[in-house]
């Protein structure tokens, strides 16, 4: 890491955490594992799931619910905010290079939002191991890694959006605009699309394949439910098509990589264009 | 069409121009600024002062050629930004405190955080009562000392100073007018300023732009 993005990333983590967001975020994350502890849900059993995995899954439920929207809404206004509020005519005249500049906020936003998660689901497993409930660690490492994956994917689509975006409010438009057609091709409403139209399952499912949110969730309960029957046809036909131990290592590379290429592609612009 | 004049340009532009959509806001300019010269850049509102720097700043892609230190700041942007110092017209609204901003600025630029005290501190601003204030909560005034400590303290080769006075109370104004008379004489100074009098005891060429051309060019 040179020197300009180093002390970009440092800067930016040190405001943040002085924000308001992200207190209430790592509250709200910190805050759930608590409660679904002192609500017993440990010890509750629903579709097979039990001890820390059932809190562990339903954590990761609720991520895949909140995280990739507050990444999209929080990450779109960091570099066309800074156009906007003439932040970036100034830090650009220190000798910071455009893409330290850039790679330093994707850095810092990475930090500020991964960890928070990651310290709640460390605080699970912590919690369990004194509490003498088995802590799956398998499942641990591969939540973690998913989440960080996750956290990347939408980082890159947010950072692009706030390259190339001329306003803030167009840059929060947009956002919100992907994040619902994201949603909307989760397998309940691809399935609703199937019956509907009587359109080829396989064109469906493979739209469902390429969106990291089904990824996401898939794999997320492809751990306990080898044969995914608690889930729909994207699933069926992910696991039809690879092995378990395939799908894994694919849930957790693609999303990265499109993160990558969404963030390549956003500091390429930023680079090529006018700065303020 | 005013001549150039291409001996030791730190600063070199020629048949310069920026659009924005359709419009030119710099309009086929050609103008060279020599190490040492302290120019006054002047003009009504939209005449392209404020572009041209930004131009030099390496922040907008143009058309023609401009070359700062033989560079094309766009591209060699990090390299340029070790050698100028910057005041803006508008102080940008950062979050991060006074003593974060000094640590910052002082390792991003090797210059120690007490080069940046000092003349804070000469131009009237009381640093202690305000080193743990975020600098967006700062007064005009305030904010205005502090970037041009930073400026000024990192002794660039090339100072662009936009409008450096304008929150500038009596006292002050007249330290930094100080300052900028006894700089290092080799750097190339340019200010931006509508108060084209109260810089003229300082400045040795004056430029005026409108329109995206140079109507006036004289030495003074």
């Amino acid at each position: 890491m040179n020197k300009g993005t180093l002390q970009i990333t440092t800067l930016e983590v040190k405001q943040n955490l002085r924000s308001l967001w992200f207190w209430a975020y790592s509250i709200l994350f910190g805050g759930f594992v608590a409660i679904m502890f002192a609500l017993g849900i440990t010890e509750s059993q629903i579709i097979g799931f039990v001890g820390l995995g059932r809190l562990m899954v339903t954590f990761m439920q609720v991520s895949m619910v909140i995280l990739p929207i507050y990444i999209l809404i929080t990450t779109v206004r960091s570099v066309v905010g800074d156009r906007e509020t003439n932040v970036m005519e100034y830090m650009l005249s220190l000798p910071i290079s455009f893409s330290g500049y850039f790679w330093g906020k994707f850095i810092s936003r990475f930090v500020e939002i991964f960890i928070p998660v990651f310290l709640a689901l460390l605080g699970a497993a912590v919690w369990g191991t004194i509490s003498n409930i088995d802590v799956p660690w398998d499942l641990f490492a591969l939540y973690s890694f998913l989440l960080a994956a996750m956290v990347f994917c939408f980082l890159g689509i947010g950072m692009y959006i706030s390259s190339v975006a001329h306003a803030q409010n167009v840059a929060i438009g947009t956002a919100f605009i992907i994040w619902l057609f994201l949603v909307a091709f989760l397998d309940l409403i691809l399935m609703g699309v199937m019956l509907k139209m009587r359109m080829n399952p396989e064109l469906v499912i493979g739209v469902g394949m390429i969106n990291p949110l089904q990824v996401f969730r898939t794999a997320v309960l492809v751990l306990f439910d080898p044969k995914l029957t608690v889930m729909g046809p994207a699933s069926y036909y992910i696991l039809d098509t690879v092995s378990r131990s395939v799908f894994i290592a694919f849930s957790i590379l693609y999303p990265i990589f499109v993160g990558f290429i969404f963030a390549f592609l956003g500091v390429r612009y930023f680079k090529r264009n006018d700065i303020v | 069409m005013i001549e150039k004049n291409n001996s030791m340009a730190l600063i070199s532009a020629t048949n310069l121009v920026k659009s924005f959509k359709k419009q030119k806001v710099l309009n086929d300019l050609s103008i060279d600024f020599n190490a040492g010269e302290r120019i006054s850049l002047s003009g009504p509102n939209g005449a392209g002062k404020t572009t041209l720097i930004r131009c030099i700043l390496g922040q907008y892609i143009y058309e023609g050629d401009l070359n700062v230190m033989g560079l094309n700041p766009h591209t060699n942007h990090e390299e340029i930004m070790r050698e100028v110092g910057f005041v803006p017209q508008i102080p940008p609204p950062l979050k991060m405190t006074v003593k974060e901003m000094l640590g910052f600025f002082s390792r991003l630029t090797n210059t120690p955080v007490d080069k940046f005290l000092e003349i804070s501190i000469n131009l009237g601003l009381v640093i202690d009562d305000n080193l743990k204030k975020p600098f967006l909560k700062l007064s005009g005034g305030m904010k205005q000392k502090l970037l041009v400590a930073f400026a000024l303290g990192r002794n660039p080769k090339i100072l662009l100073l936009d409008e450096p006075s304008a929150n500038l109370d009596p006292e002050a104004r007249e330290v930094f007018f100080d300052y900028l008379k006894n700089y290092d004489k080799n750097t190339l100074m340019i200010l931006s300023s509508h108060r084209i009098k109260e810089i003229s005891g300082l400045v040795n060429r004056a430029v005026e732009m409108d329109l995206g051309e140079v109507v006036l060019d004289k030495q003074i």
